[in-house]
């Protein structure tokens, strides 16, 4: 039985519409994501409730969680930044010029999606590490690119490449010439056609691949822990010592420790979010 | 500015988008390059945009020879037929752009920019939008948008490709009559490019009709409606009909049949030719002269006239033309129809 009010919020969402399904589509999508995500999530929540309030408090403000976190979401920040300048280039490339293998780039760009993390952080630790090919050369110069966040950076960057590239890659493929061509004939040069015209115009797919790069550098587990070296308070990363206090069965501190992890994740991506739709209302994208 | 066009040659991968062509443009003219799609007409106003890079040629603004520039310091102002508005920026920064990437020295100061953005705004009638994103305007007001922004630099010559061509019939009625007040109020020579003839005959002081890469008639809206110097242009503007004719002997004929006209002017004097005439230019012929003789396929009433459909000639030699009859002449289907071209041309037959 439903009051005539509630009846009436009801028609309002439901807006007569020839596409059809509303209903159907709108009630599937929130089962699945309630099965797939929000009960995982809650079951989280619940099992970090069983903490009293001090000592959840002193888990979070224990050095090593706090170190963990900050490693784990520096990291992750300095990847994805990285990965959205070389990620927006390497995008250009593939979609501005015509060569021989340019095919290939773009399935080789694909590959960090389809490689076993573990493999990855394997192959980059056997790199980067002082005797590898490339630590070694880095050696020279003095830079030390693995068993530190350094080496984490690496590994991040390596993971997240593609999720710049392919949400950049689209949106430059639609850029207009004529856009370009008009910045010439006002007179702008190719520099401040790139800057004042082009990039801006692509910011909101760049935020976008911006903001899933970091959410998979904080995430990211598998490879990162082969190059890391692992040393708590230097390079020990959160999703690490989360399964460190699994394995000390201290099941508590661990679903504290991702109860933190996922509170400042779904911050951070919230005001990405927010700073996307005030772009997109600005620019007209999405209207 | 004078723009001239010297012998420009352009081929895109061995393919000629332009043989050897060449037009004067006199300072502070209106002019429509016509064409059909693939014409080159737009290919033409890009080069001289310096978009473009001619295989062979040279292009002068003025005295100075413009091929030798870039596009950025050839100062034409190019409004692009789907605007290419910035669309991040407002309307005020659109128009300010060309201003402000001008290297330190000689850009304007700031309230400096600010006062000719308003005043481009009032010269475009959009006062008061200046706030606004380009998402948030009409296709005209996006039109008027890239005009102005294309002022703004104070061009040397104002190039439009089909800047009407993606607006609806009621505005692109006004804002033709609008950039025709616009160009007499500023003066710029300004060339447009379209496939229009109506737009063409209607708004530019010269029409340059383009087919295939080449000009075929430079010349007035009168000189290229009444006095077509070729097929294409006859048939390319306005309504025509032709027909197969020989010439010989002082007559016209059709198959043999006199047509009761006789070659003048620049018509062939002998010989195989092709008749050109306007579906008005008529005259019913009821005393048995000699005359074109059709039946009538289909009739229509169009506002004040009525146009007969023709078949003239025979099964194995078909032929149909389209002619302006009275009102008051008998047009029904099957009806004979016996007409004479009063105003027509004779060009040789082709091949």
């Amino acid at each position: 039985m439903t009051t005539p009010a509630a009846a009436s919020v009801r028609w309002r969402l439901r807006q007569p519409s020839v596409i059809p399904g509303f209903g159907l589509t709108l009630g599937f999508s929130l089962a699945y994501l309630t099965l797939i995500i929000l009960i995982p999530l809650s079951g989280l929540l619940w099992r970090t409730a069983s903490l009293s309030g001090s000592e959840f408090l002193s888990i979070l403000t224990d050095e090593r969680t706090l170190n963990a976190l900050k490693v784990s979401f520096g990291t992750a920040l300095a990847a994805a930044f990285i990965n959205v300048v070389f990620g927006v280039i390497v995008a250009w490339v593939i979609v501005r010029y015509e060569f021989p293998g340019r095919r290939i780039i773009d399935a080789v760009v694909d590959l960090p999606f389809a490689l076993p993390t573990a493999v990855a952080g394997i192959a980059l630790a056997a790199l980067y590490a002082p005797n590898g090919w490339i630590g070694r050369l880095l050696g020279y110069i003095g830079v030390k690119a693995a068993f530190n966040p350094t080496g984490i950076v690496i590994a991040l960057v390596f993971i997240g490449l593609p999720f710049v590239v392919r949400t950049v890659q689209p949106v430059m493929e639609e850029i207009d010439r004529e856009v370009e061509e008009a910045a010439a004939t006002l007179g702008a040069n190719r520099f401040q056609t790139v800057f004042r015209v082009l990039l801006p115009g692509l910011a909101p797919a760049i935020l976008t691949g911006f903001s899933l790069a970091f959410a998979r550098g904080v995430g990211e587990y598998g490879s990162v822990i082969f190059i890391a070296g692992n040393i708590p308070y230097v390079s020990e990363i959160a999703p690490l010592l989360i399964v460190i206090r699994l394995e000390e069965f201290n099941y508590a501190a661990a679903t504290a420790i991702a109860t933190i992890m996922l509170s400042i994740a779904f911050l951070m991506l919230l005001v990405i979010n927010l700073i996307q739709a005030w772009s997109r209302r600005r620019y007209g994208h999405g209207a | 500015m004078e723009v001239r066009v010297s012998k420009i040659r352009k081929e895109f991968d061995r393919y000629p988008a332009l043989h050897d062509v060449s037009l004067d443009i006199r300072s502070g003219e209106l002019i429509a390059l016509l064409g059909p799609s693939g014409s080159g007409k737009t290919t033409l106003l890009r080069l001289i945009a310096g978009l473009e890079q001619p295989t062979l040629g040279r292009i002068f603004f003025g005295t100075e020879d413009a091929s030798l520039k870039t596009v950025q310091e050839r100062h034409v102002g190019f409004v692009f037929q789907h605007y290419a508005l910035f669309r991040h920026m407002t309307v005020a920064e659109n128009i300010a752009f060309g201003l402000k990437v001008r290297p330190r020295g000689e850009r304007p100061p700031k309230a400096e920019i600010r006062r000719r953005v308003e005043e481009l705004l009032e010269m475009v009638q959009l006062s008061g939008l200046e706030k606004r994103y380009p998402n948030q305007l009409s296709g005209g007001q996006r039109q008027r948008v890239a005009l102005a922004r294309a002022m703004a630099i104070e061009p040397k010559v104002l190039l439009l490709d089909e800047p009407f061509g993606a607006l609806d019939a009621k505005v692109r009625k006004e804002l033709r009559r609008w950039l025709r007040a616009f160009h007499d109020r500023t003066g710029h020579t300004t060339i447009f490019v379209t496939h229009d003839q109506e737009e063409a005959l209607e708004l530019a002081d010269r029409v340059v009709v383009m087919s295939q890469g080449r000009i075929e008639q430079v010349g007035s809206s009168d000189d290229v409606y009444d006095r077509p110097n070729s097929p294409f242009v006859f048939s390319f503007i306005g309504d025509s009909a032709s027909l197969p004719v020989t010439v010989g002997e002082g007559a016209v004929r059709l198959r043999d049949v006199p047509l009761g006209i006789a070659p003048r002017g620049g018509d062939v004097r002998s010989g195989e030719g092709t008749l050109f005439f306007r579906p008005q230019d008529v005259t019913l012929v009821t005393d048995g002269g000699p005359a074109l003789e059709g039946r009538v396929a289909t009739s229509r009433r169009l506002a004040g006239t009525r146009i007969a459909d023709l078949d003239i000639g025979t099964p194995a030699d078909p032929h149909h033309v389209e002619i302006e009859v009275p009102l008051d002449a008998d047009a029904t289907a099957g009806t004979l129809i016996r007409f004479r071209p009063t105003r027509w041309k004779i060009f040789p037959a082709e091949g």
